[in-house]
């Protein structure tokens, strides 16, 4: 604290060479660490400017938290394994029952005759189709009710007037069962395929609206706040603000919105049968009850089951993670 | 140095009132920023020091009386570093940057040069959660720097630190408001912080929030919290902030 008993403001030259000059002295500072006895007097100020830089470097470092993630092997252990054991238990379970003999075998087969009625499925060379057809379905209606979700669930969060008039409704569909809406559609549309899309979208809209909603409503005021001082008002303010902020509540709206559409598509293809409309996993499965072919209506259950898993957990959850992670909502 | 021309206001504050309902939290406040100056309102809680800031801000308007900005839309610190978690570091920076209309090539650069300015060079790429509260206040005062505007709002911005870290960036603060040309309107009800800051320290008295009294510091730079002139002052003025508050007591 030498020479500056000057105001800032006036020694505004002086200020600037003076807190430029540590940072050219750093490197030679550290550099020449035998040679200390230099010229007392630059060693003192570089010290002066030096202090602050060194002190701050020193508190970002002690109070900066390193994030390391954690090991395949470990991270396998820790999340794999549990799912993996409990899966194995249900299926000795299920074939210790089986073997106890506790109901006849066709109305409790092994999980074995199941695999093989899914084997046989497969040898006939028609399963991959059917499978196609259910998740194609499920996918193209998710992407029509994402399209109508979006700005609706804009409109209800962020326009009182609307939110008034339709947030309860919306958020009241949400418990009705979208198979409720199957007969109404079949009386609509007859056997086609637009029943179908009908009793998806009514299923999966109002989830994804309602996520976006309950994103918008947790937004954090204050980010709302610093973007006005920033200047993004307006459209700029949804696109670089609202959006953004909002995306971890319309992204587990997303994922409930999938669920819908995929439980209401097989809703849809178990009760709406019809030639014209190929056959998806419903139908698969409707098939099955027909014949009285128990090994082959779990079988389709369990396709229905890993189908839904599946993509839940190769799509949702790691975008989800990703997400949640950069925010460092997640370890 | 005589001045005969009126020196160039970063903010004019000419007898702004503001009521909420019933509540009257302003009453009648005038106040002048210069350019380049260096003021901290000071008060207890209920002086609507917030309120004030806000209305400068433009995020709130007066119920009376008039606020001026002449250089444009002023930057706002807040306590809490208000950064988008979304967005690392550097793109936070960027983004004051784009909404005050910087092309998209020069960003980059500009960001690293804020962020070198407030000694955090390499953090570009860091996101919110990965940075100490410090480094959160440094990087949310590069983004209010971004802006470029003349008038810097700061809203209680370091009391959510620890006392080691906060007298680290008062004297940050003091090298950059030197380097750049900005003038600070500091909001604090930290006496000593006040008087460590500025170049004026006005105290308002609360509900509703009045102008009490104002005190020019000529202690000279570089100060630390803990001079005998700044602990001085600070006896001085915390003696007028102690009667203010006790008045509030009588009845």
């Amino acid at each position: 604290m030498a020479s500056t008993e000057t105001q800032p403001k006036t020694a505004g030259a002086e200020g600037a060479e003076a807190t430029t000059a540590p940072a050219t002295t750093v490197p030679t500072a550290v550099e020449t660490g035998a040679e200390r006895a230099e010229t007392g007097a630059e060693r003192a100020e570089a010290a002066a400017g030096n202090d602050l830089a060194g002190l701050e470097a020193g508190l970002d470092a002690l109070d900066t938290r390193t994030t390391d993630r954690t090991p395949l092997p470990v991270l396998l252990r820790r999340k794999a394994l549990p799912p993996l054991v409990a899966v194995v238990l249900v299926l000795g379970l299920w074939q210790a029952a089986f073997a106890l003999h506790l109901k006849p075998d066709y109305q409790l087969p092994s999980p074995l005759m199941v695999w093989d009625a899914l084997a046989e499925e497969w040898y006939k060379g028609t399963i991959l189709g059917v499978i196609w057809q259910s998740v194609s379905r499920g996918a193209l209606g998710f992407a029509v009710a994402l399209l109508v979700g979006t700005p609706l669930g804009l409109l209800v969060a962020r326009v009182r007037p609307v939110r008034a008039a339709i947030g309860p409704i919306l958020s009241g569909l949400q418990s009705l069962p979208s198979v409720a809406w199957v007969p109404a559609a079949i009386i609509w549309f007859g056997l086609t395929d637009a029943t179908i899309y009908a009793v998806v979208l009514l299923g999966a809209v109002p989830s994804i609206a309602n996520g976006l909603v309950a994103g918008v409503d947790r937004i954090d005021p204050l980010h709302l706040r610093a973007g006005k001082v920033l200047g993004a008002t307006g459209l700029r303010g949804i696109r670089h603000v609202l959006l953004p902020a909002a995306l971890p509540g319309y992204i587990s709206g997303l994922k409930q919105g999938w669920a819908f559409s995929w439980r209401s598509l097989m809703a849809a293809e178990l009760i709406a049968t019809s030639p014209e409309l190929g056959v998806g996993l419903g139908r698969l499965l409707e098939t099955g009850r027909s014949y009285q072919d128990m090994p082959l209506v779990l079988g389709a259950i369990l396709l229905i089951l890993l189908v839904g898993i599946g993509i839940e957990l190769l799509i949702f959850a790691p975008v989800e993670r990703r997400v949640l992670r950069h925010r460092g909502l997640l370890r | 140095m005589t001045v005969t021309t009126p020196i160039p206001a970063a903010t004019r504050i000419a007898g702004v009132s503001k009521t909420f309902g019933k509540q009257h939290v302003l009453d009648d406040i005038t106040l002048d920023v210069a350019d380049g100056e260096f003021v901290t309102l000071l008060g207890a809680s209920g002086c609507g020091k917030s309120t004030l800031l806000n209305l400068v801000a433009g995020l709130d308007t007066p119920t009376s009386g008039t606020v001026e900005v002449p250089g444009g839309r002023p930057a706002l610190m807040f306590q809490e570093h208000a950064l988008f978690p979304w967005l690392t570091a550097g793109k936070n920076i960027e983004l004051a940057l784009k909404l005050r209309g910087m092309p998209k090539a020069d960003r980059p650069a500009e960001a690293e040069r804020l962020l070198e300015l407030v000694r955090l060079k390499g953090a570009y790429r860091k996101r919110v959660h990965e940075l100490s509260g410090g480094m959160r206040q440094r990087v949310a005062l590069a983004r209010a720097l971004a802006q470029d505007s003349k008038l810097l709002l700061m809203d209680e911005p370091f009391a959510a630190l620890d006392a080691i870290t906060r007298d680290v960036l008062h004297e940050e603060l003091t090298r950059i408001w030197s380097e750049t040309n900005v003038a600070v309107l500091f909001v604090t009800h930290n006496v000593r912080e006040a008087v460590r800051l500025a170049q004026r320290v006005v105290l308002l008295s609360s509900r509703p929030g009045r102008i009490a009294r104002e005190w020019e510091v000529g202690i000279p730079h570089p100060r630390r919290i803990e001079d005998a002139d700044v602990a001085g002052l600070s006896v001085e003025i915390t003696e007028q902030l102690r009667g203010e508050i006790r008045r509030h007591g009588q009845h």
